[in-house]
């Protein structure tokens, strides 16, 4: 395959795997807590490299989703026992892993090969010249066959739990009384959450995982009327500003995740006018249907 | 090191005294402002408005090509007012909760000034310097950031204390200032104004993505430590404070370290180091609080299990009979450690006293023991015949009552059943005994 198709391919799976389990953050009202696993990955990351001192995926991937964890462990710990707020127990964690990974980094750079801006807005450009090979035969980037398993997990995942996800989402208190460990569940989404973000991380940066969990899946929950119908639209969203970034960094010279992530908002932003317009005439036709009663409204 | 040490900390060096007294100054000021946005439950506003400040940092950079202070800063506030509006638009919409919104604006924001940076870095054009706003550099303050930002911060600071009443008002109880006729709105812009202040002035020093911490961490920790705002606010400004001194203390013995980072990680370690010691709100006054009471609670267990032992069968109060300490272990429902821990403070209380063939209660211990079954039994009463709760519903929910209920309510109790004399099992009532 060429480089763009490869550029194109490892783009489609990041936006699709985050597209999924974004759905479940939006709905659960995580979305901060994404954004703050992203951050807090680069620590996962840190660590493993300099206790393991390689760069092979699997521990990688396995440092790092621990260490996402931890920080939804972290929140939950400051929030229950140290009486904290949510969001700013939010705040106070993940600052504080991302700061602390930033000083290793900075402690020992000459070992680790992270370069400060790759973590926060990576390098897909890169991604085709990374290849992974086996016997002497190249068996194309490792990304790609870092991404493939987890949006196949992300897919079987979410197809297979995506009822009690919702019943977790919308309802908790039903649900534990229903006997469904909502704890569990919380803890195997955030799991999911940092696998996705970790194994999307060093092709894409944080900046672009945190655009890519949150703003399909929210420009999706402004149309769709199901779960199901979310998953589908928020996907195809993502699919979408995958390819409009694409060309739109090739046009402008620029960073392709950044460019995917513009294209995302553009989108956001075109899916939220639509969504006003649409309530805008159905409040009028329901004025018209109730003969202009004044107090209709909102 | 030692000799760097002690050059930055004798402040000999006007370059050191600028950065030092800079970096404090800011710190400070982002505590004293979080306080507000944290109190408001908009914890995380912060962090969303400090990414949304790049892409006005590079806007004006690609408009004018020079990175002055002034145009930094002003394409920082203006885009990151222009933030605050969206936040305040999409959560608006019902189909967008306040994390979403959050977590829209930093992203979209964000990437827009990170394509910007990119295709400032592929055109080569000088931009030397801007990414630092990514990690912040304490070191690069100079002179005239210094004063711009000094002023800004200090600006900010002047609204809080000119508007410090109202300011509380509207953090605190809102459908109060709605009916007292303080406008609401007026006072959310100016807490946004200054909490745009903070983030553009802190965005030098410890950069976009740490910028959350300068606001929530020293609001966090200063919070487990008071009750009251205006303190709340001094221990902010000093927690703030000590950070960005350490910041700047790094930021001198390694220049090439970003300082972000470390003035977040002392923060962190004076939050977390508030939550444990704190006084009462911290973790292990409250652990060694719920000890106490699971402690007193027991040993007043073991005194009540004692007087049932001892109780005279016509009702007329305790005679000192020993209870074999065996027998205690299967009437309190506790482990033979507890048992053992409870006896010895009882001892050392002199609530109790060791009998050759047992233990009894010593005069006073029959006191507190009457005065614990009394409750007890009123309580038992009063659930029967108040509530029509089933009798043998009754004793469990007394156990549990009788370690709290006040002299106060006692007397009530008694009152409201006409000074009673026997419980719903028919064991008689303790009278209280007259000073």
């Amino acid at each position: 395959m060429s480089e763009s198709a490869w550029i194109l391919v490892v783009a489609a799976l990041v936006s699709t795997s985050c597209a999924l389990c974004g759905v479940f953050l939006v709905l659960r009202r995580l979305a901060m807590l994404g954004d703050a696993i992203s951050h807090t990955v680069l620590f996962g990351i840190v660590v493993t490299f300099l206790a393991t001192g390689s760069r092979a995926a699997i521990p990688m991937l396995i440092g790092a989703t621990l260490v996402g964890l931890l920080t939804a462990f972290l929140t939950t710990l400051l929030t229950r026992q140290g009486r904290l707020q949510e969001d700013a127990s939010i705040g106070v964690v993940f600052t504080w892993l991302f700061a602390s990974a930033v000083i290793l980094v900075s402690l020992f750079a000459d070992h680790v090969e992270l370069d400060q801006e790759c973590v926060l807005y990576g390098e897909l450009a890169l991604v085709p010249f990374d290849v992974l090979t086996i016997g002497g035969t190249s068996w194309g980037p490792r990304a790609f066959w870092m991404l493939l398993p987890v949006t196949l997990l992300n897919l079987v995942f979410v197809a297979l739990t995506w009822r009690r996800l919702s019943l977790v989402a919308f309802d908790p208190t039903l649900a534990s009384l229903l006997g469904v460990q909502v704890a569990l569940w919380h803890y195997q989404l955030m799991g999911l959450v940092s696998l996705t973000i970790v194994a999307s991380f060093e092709s894409v940066g944080a900046i672009l995982v945190v655009a890519l969990l949150v703003l399909p899946a929210a420009s999706a929950y402004l149309f769709a009327r199901s779960v199901p119908q979310m998953l589908l639209l928020a996907v195809l969203f993502g699919l979408v500003a995958t390819l409009a970034g694409y060309w739109f960094a090739t046009v402008i010279d620029g960073s392709i995740a950044a460019a995917i992530a513009t294209a995302g908002t553009v989108l956001f932003l075109l899916a939220f006018g639509a969504s006003l317009v649409r309530h805008r005439s159905a409040r009028r036709s329901a004025q018209r249907l109730l003969g202009e009663h004044p107090a209709v409204s909102g | 090191m030692w000799r760097a040490t002690l050059e930055f900390w004798s402040l000999s060096d006007p370059n050191v005294r600028w950065v030092l007294f800079g970096s404090m100054l800011l710190t400070a000021t982002a505590g004293v402002i979080g306080c507000f946005t944290v109190l408001r439950k908009r914890a995380l506003a912060g962090d969303a408005l400090a990414h949304a400040a790049l892409p006005g940092v590079t806007t004006g950079f690609m408009l004018t090509g020079s990175r002055a202070p002034h145009v930094v800063l002003l394409g920082a506030w203006m885009s990151c007012l222009l933030g605050y509006v969206a936040l305040e638009l999409l959560t608006r919409h019902p189909r967008i909760r306040e994390d979403s919104a959050l977590a829209i604006v930093l992203s979209s924001f964000f990437s827009v000034g990170i394509l910007q940076l990119t295709i400032l870095q592929h055109s080569g054009g000088a931009h030397a310097g801007l990414d630092k706003v990514l990690f912040g550099q304490a070191a690069s303050l100079v002179g005239d950031d210094v004063r711009v930002l000094s002023l800004l911060a200090l600006c900010a600071l002047a609204i809080v204390l000119l508007l410090f009443h109202r300011l509380k008002a509207v953090s605190f109880d809102r459908a109060f200032c709605a009916a007292a006729g303080i406008s609401l709105w007026r006072y959310d812009l100016v807490l946004a104004l200054i909490t745009v202040a903070a983030v553009v002035v802190g965005l030098q020093l410890v950069g976009v993505v740490l910028m959350a911490a300068m606001l929530i961490t020293p609001a966090a920790a200063a919070r487990y430590w008071t009750d009251r705002l205006q303190y709340m606010l001094l221990l902010a400004a000093l927690f703030g404070a000590l950070s960005g001194a350490a910041g700047a203390y790094v930021s001198y013995l390694a220049p090439a370290m970003p300082t972000g980072p470390w003035i977040v990680v002392t923060v962190s370690v004076l939050f977390a180091a508030s939550m444990l010691a704190a006084p009462r709100r911290g973790v292990v006054a409250r652990m060694a609080r719920n000890q106490a009471f699971v402690r007193r609670t027991q040993r007043e267990n073991v005194l009540r299990a004692l007087y049932r032992g001892g109780e005279r069968s016509d009702g007329s109060g305790y005679c000192a009979t020993p209870v074999p300490a065996s027998n205690l272990l299967t009437w309190c429902a506790l482990s033979a450690r507890q048992l053992e821990r409870a006896l010895e403070e009882l001892q050392r209380l002199e609530l109790i006293e060791e009998h050759a063939n047992g233990l009894a209660l010593s005069a006073r211990g029959a006191r507190e023991a009457a005065q614990l079954t009394r409750r007890h039994r009123l309580w038992e009463l009063y659930l029967a015949e108040r509530i029509n709760m089933p009798p043998d519903h009754v004793h469990d929910q007394a156990d549990t009552v009788e370690h709290v209920v006040t002299g106060e309510l006692e007397e009530r109790l008694r009152r409201e059943l006409d000074a009673p004399t026997t419980d719903p099992h028919g064991s008689s009532i303790p009278k209280k005994e007259q000073p």
